[in-house]
Formats: C-alpha cells, structure tokens, sequence
C-alpha cells in the first residue's frame, strides 16, 4: 500500500494539513533514524534551506528538512562546525537518505564531543514548528544568550517530533580547531580504563574526546598547533604509555559503526561515568560487547536479540535506548511515574488529537 | 506595574492560614510578624514592594512539599524565593501569597571528582558552590555578578549566564539534574547524574522558567577542571562601531575566549573616578580573557593583538601578571557601583546578534537625547548580551517613568534587529508586558501550555513571565 506523502513549502501549508488531518502523521526528513510506521507521511523536504548564516556572530538557521550534509559542507568552508558531533545513523541501521537538522534536533543528538561541547541542546538558540492543533509556534531566536519566556524550544530536543513538526532551528556553531590529536593507550579493564579517563578528563588539558574501545584508552585534543602538543605531552604525563595515534576512531565511535556489521540489538546507555566502569565489567560477563564513550558516561552495548539489557544493568544506568532489534522491553526508557505524567499531559497538551505519537 | 488584586477571602482568614502552615511544618520555618516580612517584600528591583501574607522557609524537600500540598489545597498563591537577588522582580511577592524561600536548603550533598558532578540544595549562593570545591582546583562555571550572593535556586530558575558563558554556557548547559516539588505537592527527580534523557526531557524547560512550574530544592550539577591560567587583553577604540568590528573577527578567528566584555566612554569614565584603574582615555574599550598554560595565553593573546591592530586601536594593553590582569579586570568589575555612586539606575539586559552591535549602539545614543537621559553601556560583547545602564534621578518627578519609557523603546530596538527581551536576568514583573512586543499570541499560548501541566491552578508565580492580559483567564 502506498501512504499519501505530504509535502509543505510554508508554515501556513504545514498548519492546514495539521489542522485538517483525520489521522496520524509519521514525521519524515531525511528517513535516516527511525521506521515509520505505516502512516500518512509528513516530509519536511519542502521545509529546507539556510535562511541566515554569519559566521562571525557564530549563527546559523536552516529549515528543518536541510540536510547535514548542505550545513557542514557550508560550515566546513567558513571554517566552522558544529561541535557536537551529530550521529549518522545510516551505518548501523542500514538506512538510505540524508540526514536532516530536524531528525537531529528530535533526537538530541551528540558523540564523543558531548563531554566538552554539550550536546544538540545545548546549542539551540531557537526553533520554528507547528503543534498538533496547527498553531505556528516560534520560540527562543538566534542569539546566545536568551531567557526570554519558557525555553520549549529545547523540550523538541529528544522529544522524536512528539511535541510538533519543527519547521525552522537556530544554532550555535563553532570554529573548526587549527588541529586534532588523538591519543592511545592499550588498557583491558574498564574499570582502570574508567579511573584514567577520568583523570584525563579532571585534568585542565581541555580533553574533548574520551572513550574506551577494544581494550584501547583513545584520548582527542584539538586547537592551536602549539596548544595541542603541550596538552598531548601534559596528557602522556598524567597517563603513562599514553601515545599520539595517526588515526581518526571518533566518527566510528560517533555513528557506532563498530556494531553495524553485526545483527545483534544496539544499546545506546547515559548513566554516571563510575557506573559506565561498572555496568561494562557486568555485561562484559554476560556475553555483551561494550565500547564506553564519554569517560564512561555512554556505554554502547551489542547483545543477543531480545536481551533485556534494563535488566541486566540492574539499576546503573540513567536511561537506556534499544537503538536496533526487538523485544519485549520498550526500545526508549520509561520515566517515573510523576515525570511520565507530566510528560503525557504535555504530549496531549500539544498534540491533542494524538497525530505525532507514532 | 499592576499585579492582580489580592483575594480578599485569603486576606480575611490570614489567621487560619497561617495556624494551618504551623500544623504542617514546625512553627519556627514560618515567618508572619510585620517586621519579619518587611525583608521579603521585594528583590532586587526594590522600586515595587508588596508584604507578604507569610514567609515559610522549609529546612528539607518533604516540608517544601507539605507546604506547597497545603496551599494548593486551599487555593492560595504561592511565590518562590531564592536569595532575593532578582533584577526583574521574579521574587515580588502579593499580599495573598505565601512567599516559599530556599535560604535554609544550603548544603553540599555530593561531591564526585571522579564523575565531574557535584549536588548540592539550591538555597546555596552560587560563589559558595565554586568556593567548596575550588581548593581542589575545581569549579562551576556559571558566574552571573551578583555570584556572592544569588542562590541556585534562582541561577536555575532564571536560567542565569555570566560573564564566562562565551565558552562554558549558561546554567541549562551546566545542570545535570533537579528535584522539585509541584504545586501539589509531588516531588519529581529529572535527570541525575548521567547526560541528557532518554525520551522528552523536561529539565531544560524547568530551567528558565522563573519558578512558574515548581521549587527546585536539590541540583546536579556539571563541575569542571580550572583553567592552568587566565589573562586578559585590554583593547581601546576610538569608536563603538569599530570595537564592534573586533569581537566580530576575533570569534570568526577561531579564538573563542572565555569572555570579551565591553566598556563605552560615559561607562569607562565613571569608572575612572570611582576605580582609578588607569583606563584610556577612549571612546570604547574591549577586555578579552583567554585561557590556558602560559604559552597557550601568550600565543591566543598574539592573535587577538594581530587581529586588534587592523582596526587601528588607540592602545593595547596586554596583562603579563596577575597584577596585570587584577588592575584591567578592576574599571569593569566595579562598573556597576561607579555608576549606582553617581546616578540611579536601571540596567537593561537585552541581547542582539552581535552584527548588529554598532547600529544598536548609535540608535541607543540617538534615544538618549531624545529622551535627555545619560546611558553607560557596559556588556558581554561576545554572546551580545547588552547592559545599557540609563541614569536618571529617582527624587525628580517624571524620571522614572521617563526611564521605563526609554527602556522599553531599547528593548523594543532589540527585538527589531533579531534579539530578545532579556539575556539573563529573566521577566519577572519587569519585562512581563513587552512580551507582546516578541511573541504573538499563539507563542504565549504554547508556553503557557507549559505551565497549565505542572500547576493546572496557576497559583506559583503566576503574576510574572506573561502579560496579565494574556494570562487572566488562566489565573482567574
């Protein structure tokens, strides 16, 4: 069966075919990040394009459906970026498109830099979108600093187009640094490996990439020729063995390609940096490979299809998402009860009659 | 300012309330003589002053929840507190309202070095928070300049910046988690100790939103490593535009300091006499702080001279010492005393792209003399958050309001160019009518959504944020 596909150029357009809808929408940019699932299909293609770039005051907007590949090509040749490394999910989902700075946002999305360079989030300045009744919404702008009314724009970040369709981002970007340096260290146990990340991390070396994977310490620096070769050395000091590695393992560890040739379910885990030493020494146990990131803060974990990961954790984590696979455990982590019930009566708040939920 | 008239039913069984207030929690966290309300009857915007109809101030998060559970039961306003530190008025009380202040809620919970977080309850000031960890060469990097002072109940409530947030964020950026109690009573855990959530988070709206949706008690909180060191660059101009200019291709250099702040010639002035810190004689004047070993300050310093040195500055001053760097930071630091010693005040907080600094700085001379009153404009140039300072004579009739006037006409010219309201220190009371001037009617709506799922009743500070007219048929 072929779903009717909806494809607004306007705001306006958007909102009547929101406000006239009979049934649930599966919101689609780039198609990269989720399946839908079966319904009448919202594409925010029409929705694209930089609508205002200056470098110099480190601000970009776009529409929602335009893709990462248009904004970091445009970003790279100003010699900036954006600085918290938004996962491709294409590698380890198999999927075909292109990404968008829509799917991004609805996904909060963030990789190694997270530790430094905070996440989606954290560099939104603002957003445009239409809420399940059609209302035009805009909030936050396009200025850094801003407390404005409520910040809801920032409720859309992880919030997988629940809350409405996002029709226009503003974010904040970053100059590319003159250098990256990545460094290595041979180290089986997570838990040492966990102890000296931190140390790295505790240490004023401005370390913006720290992950633990395939029994290796992999440290990144970047910024000013001279300043990346201090930081390196200060860092061989604080960590000894520890040495520079002409290797890039940041984009894998980014997209968590390192798990796409397998079949196995994905689990993306946030949980405290000690509990990520801890909770991969369990489920190394168990059978489970594990690549920490963040000092230990996100635990990447592939296991057996149908594992019950939640479980197996036995309460370490913050949340854990089943990125990949199935089973009887829901893929995204259920809340609290109190903060469950405040987030249905926002979700039917916003999107009364139900049309975002898929 | 209107604020809604008080209920007189409320006002008729104060006695009942209060006995009842001393039921739920021990009677000595209840304030309710005149002259121990006086204190609380206004914040840091004292120009609008109400008593309150009584001060609770809990010692833990169960006797806040007993507290919000009672009034929400009996259907009586409610009206957050932290240090009272608010420039915008977000802790004025009215006469029905119970005000709820986190002052006694002051300790250090956790410290993990390990896992860079610490949580702590919210009535801690924000320089003591740094002040318990910086010995061991920590700190947290939200440091808006009433630090010594202001609580994070408040930093979160406002969602509070600094002047280092060029490159370590406001307070949204830097909180892990919160505990806070709702209106009705319920305590909710968001976040924690981990990164971001896993389905909606509901954190970063809470942050920010000027205690309308609960009262945050306990914090999570991101700490960082210091810096090995900090200098600044002192850079004179001879003109606003052209200081402009610099910060512009300073950020677009690649450099981004951990702050550039900005001084024009009735600010440098005032601060020459009250300081003597030894400024230019100049019409505008840069501080840009770097960060890192010597050599990385010494090398991003160069760079930043280079760059200064195309706009044809009428000095550079470069701190090689802590001395140094103390005398450059010392004009700025007291700008805002030099300028209270000559003149009343009242300091904006609009925030512009930062392209648009020269325009905004000539229109605001422009306003100036039109409405005959002095402006100082001392600010974060990097993040574009403006300070203009407009002097006035609080004993002359007519000046005040001359001043609002003038205030509201630069908040409006910041809108104009893409900007906003307020960059930091939030709506309150102050800026809650010039809403209309930013968003429209559905963009209320969709915050105000908000704030019917966390306290359907709109009984916690509900008289702030949102023009009165948008909210009346809420709060009715």
């Amino acid at each position: 069966m072929t779903q009717t596909t909806f494809t607004p150029t306007t705001e306006d357009e958007l909102s009547d075919i929101i406000a006239s809808a009979i049934g649930p929408f599966d919101i689609v940019g780039g198609g990269t990040r989720h399946t839908p699932a079966g319904h009448q299909r919202l594409s925010t293609a029409g929705l694209s394009g930089v609508r205002l770039y200056e470098p110099g005051a480190l601000t970009l907007v776009a529409g929602a459906g335009t893709t990462m590949a248009e904004i970091n090509a445009l970003l790279a040749d100003n010699g900036q970026r954006l600085p918290f490394e938004p996962m491709d999910h294409r590698a380890v989902l198999g999927t075909t498109g292109e990404p968008t700075l829509g799917g991004m946002i609805a996904l909060n999305h963030c990789g190694p830099r997270r530790v430094q360079a905070g996440s989606a989030r954290d560099m939104l300045l603002g957003l445009r979108f239409v809420d399940g009744s059609g209302r035009i919404v805009k909030n936050g702008g396009r200025v850094m600093k801003n407390v404005t009314g409520y910040d809801i724009a920032r409720l859309h970040c992880g919030a997988r187009g629940k809350l409405g369709v996002m029709t226009e981002i503003s974010l904040k970007v970053l100059p590319l640094p003159e250098r990256t340096a990545t460094m290595a260290l041979a180290e089986p146990s997570p838990i040492a490996a966990v102890a000296g990340l931190s140390k790295a991390l505790g240490s004023p070396f401005e370390v913006n990439g720290a992950a633990w994977h395939q029994g290796r310490i992999l440290l990144r620096v970047e910024g000013f020729n001279d300043s990346v070769s201090y930081r390196a050395d200060q860092l061989a000091g604080l960590l000894p063995g520890l040495t520079l590695v002409d290797e890039n393992p940041w984009d894998d560890l980014r997209d968590a390609r390192f798990a796409a040739t397998t079949d196995r379910d994905i689990w993306r885990v946030s949980l405290r940096a000690s509990n990520g030493a801890k909770a991969a020494e369990r489920l190394m146990g168990m059978g489970v490979d594990v690549t920490l990131d963040w000092g230990g803060a996100l635990l990447w974990a592939s296991t057996d299809n149908g594992f019950d990961l939640r479980s197996a954790l036995g309460g370490l984590h913050g949340h854990a998402t089943r990125l990949r696979g199935a089973g009887d455990a829901p893929a995204l982590e259920p809340a609290a009860d109190g903060v469950a019930q405040l987030t249905t009566a926002l979700q039917k708040a916003y999107d009364p009659r139900g049309l975002f939920n898929g | 300012m209107d604020m809604p008239i008080p209920s007189a039913e409320i006002l008729s069984r104060r006695a009942d309330h209060i006995a009842a207030l001393k039921s739920v929690v021990p009677a000595d966290r209840v304030i309710e003589d005149v002259i121990g309300l006086r204190a609380y009857e206004c914040d840091a915007l004292t120009a609008y002053r109400c008593t309150p109809l009584a001060v609770v101030l809990p010692c833990n998060t169960e006797e806040v929840a007993a507290v919000l559970k009672l009034c929400h039961d009996r259907g009586i306003p409610v009206v957050p507190r932290g240090a009272g530190t608010s420039l915008a008025g977000g802790s004025l009380p009215t006469a029905d309202a119970v005000v709820v202040g986190v002052a006694r809620l002051t300790d250090v919970l956790e410290v993990d070095y390990d896992d860079r977080i610490m949580r702590i309850q919210t009535g801690r000031t924000n320089l003591s928070v740094t002040a318990a960890i910086e010995e061991d060469g920590w700190f947290y990097a939200p440091d808006p300049s009433s630090q010594l002072a202001c609580a994070i109940s408040g930093n979160i409530g406002m969602n509070s910046g600094g002047a280092h947030c060029l490159k370590y964020g406001v307070t949204v950026n830097n909180l892990l988690g919160l505990r806070m109690v709702l209106m009705d009573g319920t305590i909710i855990d968001l976040g924690g100790a981990h990164m971001d959530a896993g389905d909606i988070d509901l954190l970063p709206v809470v942050c920010g939103a000027e205690g309308q949706l609960g009262i945050v008690t306990e914090a999570t909180l991101r700490i960082l490593p210091k810096p090995e060191g900090a200098r600044p660059v002192m850079v004179a101009f001879g003109s606003s535009a052209v200081a402009g200019a610099c910060v512009s291709d300073t950020i677009q250099a690649g450099i981004v300091p951990v702050a550039i702040e900005f001084m024009d010639r009735p600010c440098i002035e005032a601060c020459e006499a009250f300081a003597k810190a030894g400024y230019p004689d100049c019409e505008a004047l840069l501080i840009i702080e770097v960060e890192g070993s010597d050599r990385e300050i010494d090398h991003q310093l160069a760079l930043i001279r280079e760059i200064a040195e195309r706009h044809n500055p009428d000095e550079i001053r470069e701190s090689r010492s802590a001395d140094e760097s103390a005398r450059i930071w010392l004009g700025r630091k007291s700008a805002f005393g030099a300028m209270g010693q000559i003149n009343d005040y009242m300091c904006l907080d609009g925030t512009i792209p930062v392209s648009e600094l020269p325009y905004v700085l000539e229109r605001i001379g422009e306003l100036s003399k039109e409405y005959g009153l002095g402006v100082a404009n001392v600010f974060h140039a990097g993040d574009g958050n403006m300070h203009p300072l407009i002097l006035f004579d609080a004993n002359k009739p007519g000046d005040l309001e001359r001043c609002e006037a003038m205030g509201a006409d630069i908040l409006r010219l910041c809108i104009e160019v893409g900007g906003c309201l307020t960059g930091e220190h939030g709506v309150g009371i102050e800026k809650r009518d010039l809403m209309h001037a930013q968003f429209n009617a559905q963009d209320l709506e969709a915050q105000m959504i908000v704030k019917d799922v966390f306290d359907p009743k709109w009984l916690l500070n509900a008289a702030k944020v949102f023009p009165l007219d948008a909210s009346e048929a809420r709060r009715a």
